[in-house]
Formats: C-alpha cells, structure tokens, sequence
C-alpha cells in the first residue's frame, strides 16, 4: 500500500505538489486570511444599545462612530505621531552602527556586533517595556543618573512611550541599514572622496541615497509595531494608542464590532504606507 | 577604504551609545532580580537570592511556565509540519502562485499583533463559537510561528540543492527513501534551528495572546497582571530575568546550529522579519 502511494506520487508530481501545499495554505488561507475576512466582517456588525448583544446586521456606523468622536481622532493621530518620532529617532541611532559594522569593522569585531544587536532583538518583548518601567519611575536610575546634574526624567507619558519604541524596534532598523551599507561598494565612497567630497558631503550625496531603501525596509517594522502595540503604553504612561481602545473593547467594554473597525485602521494605514515604500524601492531590500 | 581619524573616532562614539542603549535594560532587570529589598528604587539596597526559590515555589508561576511549555510545545510541532511542507513545496516545484505562499506566510507577522489577535478572536468568539483555551493559544501561536521553521528550511534546501535527492533516484531509491534518507537528514539541524526559534517566539509571546488566551495564563500574561501588585514585585523580576535567559538561549543555539561555515551571509531584514514576529 505504502509503495503503491510512493510510486503514484512518484509519476504524478502534481499529487505530490498538491498534498505538501494542502497543509500550510489550508492554514494560512483558512485559519489566518479567513479571520482576517471575519475580523473585516465584524466590523460592519453593531452592538444592540440595550441588551449590549452582537446584531449581525451590516452597516458602516462603527467607522462613522470613530470619524465623529474626537476623542478616536486624536489617538489615532498620536499614534501615528509617535510613529513617525519612533522611525526617525531609530534611523538616526541605527546609522552610525550599522555603518561601523558595515565598513570599518574587522570580520570578527562585526559578527560580534551582530550577535550584540540581534539576541536583544530576541530577548522577552514584555520584560524590555517592564525593565525601562522600573528604570524610568520616579525613584528609578534614570533620575538618580541625572539628579547630579540638576535635571529630572520624562517620568511616565508620552516621551517615555516614544524612548521605549524606540528602543523595542532599534534592532529592525540596524539590521537592514547594516545590510544595506554593506552592498555598496568602498569604491564608490572613495571616488567621492577623491573627487573632494568632505566625510558629511559622501554621507548626504552618495551614502544616504544608496541606503534609502534599506532604511525605508526598516521603517517598516518600526512603523508597523508601533501603531499595534498596547503594552507598553499602558505600562509606560496613562495615554491611549490604538491598540489600548482596542484591546479595552473586546476585555471591558465588550464592543468586539467597534474594537474590530478600529483594529482596521492600522491596516489601511499600514497599506498606504507599504505602497509609499514600494516606490522608494524598499521591498528590494527585504 | 580611507576613512578619516574623526570619522571614525564619531562612529565609535555612535557605536557605543547605541549598544549601550540596547543592553542596559537587559542588564538592570538581571540586576533588580537580585535585590535585597521589596522597594523598586536605585541604587538597591542588598543582593540575595532568595526570591529565585521563592519565585519557583509560587504556585502562579508555576502554572504559567506550565502553560507556556504546552502552548510552545503544541505550537511549535504544528509550526514544524506546516513550516517543512511549505518549505517543501516552494523550493522544490515550480507552480502558480509560488511568490504568493511567502508572502502568506510573513503576513501573519508582519501585520501589527492586535489585528492578528482580533481577527482570530473574532473568529474563534463570533463565528466557531469555541472557548478560549489553551488549544486557541496553540492555533494562534502557530500561525506565526510558521515563518521562521519555513525561513530556516527554505535556506537550508536552496544552499544543498537537488543533486543529492536525484542520485538517489537514479540509484533506484523512491521518493519516500530519498525525503526519508536524503532531504530529511540534510534539513535536521535547519528544523532544529527552527523549532527552538519557534518555541522562543511562543514563550515571549503576549499581544496575540491576551486575545486568544481567555482564563488561561501564560508566562507573559503572569508578568502583565502581576506587575502593578507591589507585593509580587521581587518575582516578577526573577520571572523577567527567566524569560530573557528562555528566549536568548534557543536563539543562540539555533544560530550556531545554522551558521554559514563560510561566515559570509550577512543577515538582511529577512532576519529581522522573522525576529518581528516576537512581537
């Protein structure tokens, strides 16, 4: 029986295709792309204002609600902010690393690095935002460490979220930027210099337009983690992001249909965003 | 390359500001899981250890690394099978659609957390009217958990080619000989590699968790509803440092177990992609 399967699989490689493939994209397509359309359905259905039962009629007041309360508009305007802060502060950070790595380095000084910037990556997401949480409080290390110079931390609020992100997400910027560098040959970076062209002038004309794309790559994990992350503005400050009114919908307030079209706006505006950075030739560099 | 003594003494500068914004955190949270004292404030006070024992005879925290085990666990094996076969399917054949199953496979993690975990909590609650259990964790893990055994073995079979797998045909074996000698053994260490990235993933997982989870308790979830009780702080510490230790440790071995010999690969954002989903 056993060999009579092989031999058939054997002389139909269509068969074989077909039942390797039936396992994943049955998965993916029907566990995954298929929540996906139920969460997009969910958001059409609304909530009976008196039994607070899910009524399976389909309209969009769920969006008009959150287009109509300031309250909505807001948070997602700071979400999107802190966004955008969190992608340029790890722009910058991720730079002078990842051009170290990329181009002074000696081989053995760089695959150390490499271990050094990715285990952090790796280590517990909750346990960072937990620790910057101890580090940040009113009598943590950061107030003790700038206390001496008369100065006092951001405490909990907005800055802290933006330090945070930042932090979380600096490992996805240094990787492709680093890998980014690397591809562009040391001729190049020399010929600018001999044609006279001053270290910050190289950087501005010939580095950064070469590493444009790597960067954008990386802005897309900052970006895209930011807008749907809830844990660390709750546990770093006391403002709402997109993910907290969501996540407050389903747990307390249980209003899944109005937590499920919110949880549809990171989408679009992750879709726009990865169409901007197609343009910029970003996808090449994933 | 000529770069000039300033330039190069700046970008140590950066360098080091860099790295040691990264790993501070890192080391403070190894350090509070020492600290003598029930109070969170710097400098601490003392060191001890006795909140190692303590943090291991807490019945909540027991129960949590318990439940972390079996979701990693059950999450993990499914993510192998699934994982392999598409590996499978997309190195070795050619079809319609091929450039679609990577893209299928990243977008579970590469969509922010909460849209995954509320399009499967509005499926497992609306639609298959299932309770939130330890079996919708597993699902729910899975899912992204897929990408990096399917990373790790894409990679693998790309760099051994077909040229052993058409010898043993050409030698009479069939194609469940040549998977079962030939592929299997050459793709061990890639799965290995894989399964311990994948378990990682799941013990540190928390976002798409909180909406799949229901009662249960998790590791993560444990540390997220017990950071505010000031009496349970000196464990939540000790737990933290676990969790670190968990999730850097299976990241190191699967890196020495994939290492390119010729140390040549630099890792691009297709690592980091497979990293985003620790998140």
């Amino acid at each position: 029986m056993g060999r009579r399967l092989t031999g058939f699989l054997w002389r139909h490689p269509r068969a074989q295709l077909g039942l390797l493939l039936s396992g994943p994209v049955g998965w993916l397509v029907i566990a995954y792309l298929g929540s996906l359309a139920v969460l997009f359905v969910a958001s059409l259905w609304q909530l009976d204002d008196f039994s607070g039962e899910i009524v399976h009629d389909y309209g969009l007041q769920n969006f008009q609600e959150l287009w109509e309360t300031p309250v909505y508009r807001t948070i997602v305007g700071r979400t999107v902010a802190i966004a955008a802060a969190v992608t340029v502060t790890d722009a910058i950070l991720a730079f002078p690393i990842a051009f170290y790595m990329a181009k002074v380095a000696t081989p053995r000084v760089r695959a150390l690095l490499v271990v050094a910037v990715l285990m952090p990556l790796w280590s517990s997401y909750l346990v960072k935002v937990y620790s910057w949480r101890i580090m940040l409080q009113e009598s943590g290390i950061v107030n003790w460490l700038l206390e001496p110079f008369g100065l006092h931390g951001p405490g909990f609020g907005n800055v802290a979220t933006w330090l945070v992100f930042s932090y979380l997400w600096l490992p996805f910027m240094v990787l492709p930027i680093y890998a980014g560098l690397e591809r562009i040959p040391d001729s190049v970076l020399d010929a600018s210099g001999d044609l006279g062209g001053k270290p910050w002038m190289t950087f501005r004309r010939v580095i950064l337009p070469l590493a444009l794309p790597a960067v954008v790559a990386g802005s897309i994990f900052t970006f895209s983690l930011t807008l749907g992350d809830y844990i660390t503005p709750q546990l770093v400050s006391s403002t709402q992001f997109i993910g907290n009114v969501v996540y407050a919908n389903v747990g307390i307030a249980n209003n899944l249909p109005l937590a499920a079209a919110f949880a549809t706006v990171p989408v679009a505006i992750m879709i726009v965003y990865l169409l901007i950075a197609r343009r910029l030739g970003a996808f090449e560099s994933l | 390359m000529h770069i000039s003594d300033g330039t190069r003494l700046m970008l140590r500068i950066g360098t080091g500001i860099t790295l040691a914004f990264i790993w501070i955190p890192l080391v403070v949270i190894g350090i509070y899981a020492f600290n003598e004292s029930r109070s969170q404030a710097w400098p601490i006070e003392g060191l001890t250890t006795e909140w190692f024992s303590k943090a291991f005879d807490n019945p909540g925290v027991r129960e949590a690394v318990w439940t972390s085990v079996q979701a990693g666990l059950g999450a993990t094996a499914l993510a192998m099978i699934l994982g392999t076969l598409a590996a499978l399917a997309v190195s070795r054949y050619r079809f319609f659609g091929r450039e679609t199953i990577s893209f299928l496979v990243i977008l579970p993690i590469a969509l922010p957390g909460i849209v995954t975990g509320m399009a499967l909590n509005s499926t497992f609650t609306q639609v298959l009217n299932v309770d939130l259990t330890l079996f919708t964790i597993i699902v729910g893990h899975a899912t992204f958990c897929i990408v990096v055994v399917y990373n790790n073995a894409v990679a693998r079979l790309r760099r051994t080619g077909t040229s052993l797998e058409e010898a043993s045909q050409d030698l009479g074996a069939d194609g469940w000989q040549t998977f079962r000698h030939i592929t299997l053994p050459s793709l061990r260490s890639a799965l290995v590699a894989g399964a311990l990235l994948a378990f990682a993933l799941s013990f540190d997982e928390i976002i798409v968790t909180t909406f799949t989870a229901g009662s249960e308790q998790t590791l993560p979830i444990w540390i997220f509803t017990n950071y505010s009780r000031p009496n349970q702080l000196p464990i939540v510490n000790v737990v933290g440092l676990l969790l670190i230790l968990i999730s850097i440790i299976p990241v190191y071995l699967a890196n020495r177990l994939t290492q390119d010999p010729t140390g040549t690969a630099a890792p691009g954002a297709g690592g980091a992609a497979a990293a985003a989903s620790a998140h």
